[in-house]
């Protein structure tokens, strides 16, 4: 059953200063699976992900990211994951083809690849006649889809989506989601943070940060057994107030 | 290798698809060479000169004309009194009044001797120190004239031989300034181009958030950093070429030597402004820090360079700093080659120092460029 687990962390800790931004969090993820990392802003939700995608070094603790560990081999967790950040991260100066061309071509896939690839992620999207549009001027909503087609262009195995909905209409939201289900059906792992407690349903588990620690850890169900409420809004209320 | 060349044609495509930067590319060198070289000049003209003249004899009236039929002097007008005369220097009217007293003409001919009040107004130290050339220049001639008037009559054997001088000026034999500048404005343009779009360049992305998403990608260190800067050396080398195209072609600089030993040289030159640029932009959060830094040491070593003061005339310890100034080996080596028609052998010293120092730079670049923080 450990094999399963893709994404293990045990005591992961980082300090700035005598500052806890993450205090000795614990916990697993399973091959597959939509893990939701909730938190309030400042919670720690960003630190934690950039340690465990091998931007940042923990200051101590253990972590494996599928099948990698984070102080000895960043370099290749890089290779088996993909990342969107909460800052939109595609060139707003290059075109929708272009950018799919540098960010496949800086994974590593050859041009023939990519090419392909490109035609099959704008048919995907519905929009064949914009990859000659540049990034820039594209809406919101249609961005976001891209960047998340983009950072799943090498076929990761887990995908990290650091709030990767903010901004967007509900409909686009849903859409969105919607895109998640099947890549996560497709065996990908999804960790997503958010702040959206509707979307915090969608995860098939949930954590909740507090000042760096994780305070609760279940399915959407469980958790709102244990809190006795009805939403996934009131359990965040409930812990981070601190009650 | 493959990786490289993706991240090569994305930041050519960048360049060229921006609009801000095109102009600044393009326009501003051809702009600049031509406005600086015509305008950095050493020559002073116009000098703007006074007097007053207590004698009114023929002596002191041939003085003054022999001023009036200079190029390098306008007459201003004949003062009254001194007080007059720095009351218009400090209105800034006059550069310069000259006061010949009024025994003039009698002391020349009675006691051969005779002084001369100057005043010049030194706000500006250098070219105070030109005008006082010229006037002294202006006097000297003056005074062999009268000496050969007034004492016709010394047998030769018995007379003092008067030394004269008369300079030959190697390499730039009219002192043509444009001849001195052109090459020295190239070398800045290089500079400029290379060390601010490359520096700018990695900050934006860190602003973006682009940055980011590169380092979560397992792109190496190298390939990232030669693929940035790749682009911006073709540039530095396409402005050098362009600016000594100019500098033939419009100020006709000559090009005594070859031009390959030019290129050899500002194709390492180039790399220690990149290398300078990528690390200031990995101390840097925003372009603005970044803009600051890079102009900080611009401005030093511009002024240090040798370009607008001789490096000769400075004090000795700024002589051992310009020893770390790569701007100034590069105008040496430009100014050598162009004017001199100096070969590989000659240049030989700095182009090993400028190795040495683009080296240094860029392992500094490479070491403090980091994916994980």
């Amino acid at each position: 059953m450990k094999d399963q687990n893709i994404i293990q962390v045990k005591n992961l800790t980082k300090k700035y200063g005598d500052f806890f931004a993450v205090n000795e969090i614990s916990f697993h993820v399973k091959k597959g699976e939509i893990f939701g990392f909730l938190g309030a802003n400042g919670a720690g939700k960003t630190t934690a992900m950039k340690m465990l995608i091998g931007i940042s070094k923990p200051t101590y603790g253990e972590a494996t990211v599928a099948g990698f560990d984070v102080f000895k081999n960043p370099e290749k967790i890089k290779k088996n994951i993909g990342y969107m950040s909460q800052k939109f991260a595609l060139y707003d100066d290059l075109t929708v083809n272009e950018n799919i061309i540098f960010f496949g071509g800086i994974y590593g896939l050859k041009r023939k690849i990519i090419k392909h690839k490109t035609k099959e992620l704008l048919s995907y999207l519905g929009i064949e006649e914009l990859g000659k549009t540049l990034v820039g001027s594209l809406p919101l909503g249609v961005k976001q889809k891209l960047a998340f087609s983009i950072a799943l262009i090498h076929e990761p195995k887990i995908v990290f989506l650091d709030e990767p909905t903010g901004g967007v209409d509900p409909i686009t939201r849903r859409q969105f989601w919607e895109m998640i289900y099947e890549k996560a059906h497709q065996g990908t792992t999804i960790f997503v943070t958010t702040h959206y407690m509707d979307e915090a349903e969608y995860c098939d588990r949930v954590s909740i940060m507090v000042t760096g620690k994780i305070e609760a850890l279940d399915t959407p169900k469980k958790l709102k057994e244990i809190y006795k409420v009805d939403s996934m809004n009131e359990v965040f209320l409930k812990l981070a107030r601190g009650e | 290798m493959k990786t490289i060349l993706f991240i090569i044609q994305k930041e050519f495509k960048q360049i060229f698809r921006n609009k801000a930067m095109l102009p600044i590319i393009f326009v501003l060198p051809i702009m600049q060479i031509v406005i600086l070289s015509f305008a950095a000049t050493f020559e002073v003209t116009n000098i703007e000169l006074a007097y007053i003249d207590n004698d009114k004899s023929t002596y002191s009236r041939e003085l003054i004309s022999k001023f009036k039929a200079s190029n390098y002097f306008t007459i201003n007008g004949e003062l009254s009194s001194a007080k007059q005369g720095f009351d218009a220097m400090q209105k800034g009217e006059i550069d310069v009044f000259i006061e010949i007293p009024s025994n003039f003409e009698r002391q020349l001919i009675k006691e051969k001797e005779i002084a001369l009040s100057i005043q010049i107004d030194a706000i500006n130290g250098a070219s105070a120190g030109v005008e006082n050339a010229y006037i002294n220049q202006i006097i000297q001639k003056f005074n062999a004239k009268i000496r050969a008037e007034l004492m016709p009559v010394i047998p030769k054997s018995k007379g003092l031989k008067r030394l004269e001088l008369t300079p030959s000026y190697w390499y730039n034999e009219t002192l043509d300034y444009k001849t001195f500048m052109v090459p020295g404005i190239i070398v800045l343009l290089v500079t400029m181009v290379t060390f601010f779009l490359s520096g700018m360049n990695i900050v934006r992305e860190k602003e973006i958030g682009t940055l980011e998403q590169i380092n979560v990608t397992p792109i190496k260190k190298y390939q990232f950093i030669i693929g940035k800067l790749f682009p911006f050396w073709v540039l530095g080398i396409f402005i050098l070429f362009f600016g000594m195209n100019i500098g033939r072609f419009l100020f006709e600089v000559p090009l005594l030597g070859n031009p390959f030993v030019i290129l050899l040289f500002a194709s390492i030159y180039i790399l220690v402004f990149l290398g300078m640029g990528f690390l200031i932009s990995n101390f840097t959060d925003t372009q603005q820090q970044a803009m600051f830094i890079a102009w900080f040491f611009v401005v030093i070593f511009i002024l240090m360079s040798g370009l607008f003061t001789p490096i000769e005339s400075m004090p000795s310890w700024a002589q051992k700093l310009t020893e770390f100034n790569p701007i100034r080996y590069f105008i040496e080596v430009i100014r050598m080659v162009m004017l001199k028609g100096s070969g590989f052998q000659d240049i030989l010293p700095q182009l090993i120092k400028i190795t040495v120092y683009a080296i240094v730079m860029n392992i500094l670049a490479v070491v403090s460029y980091r994916k994980v923080s």
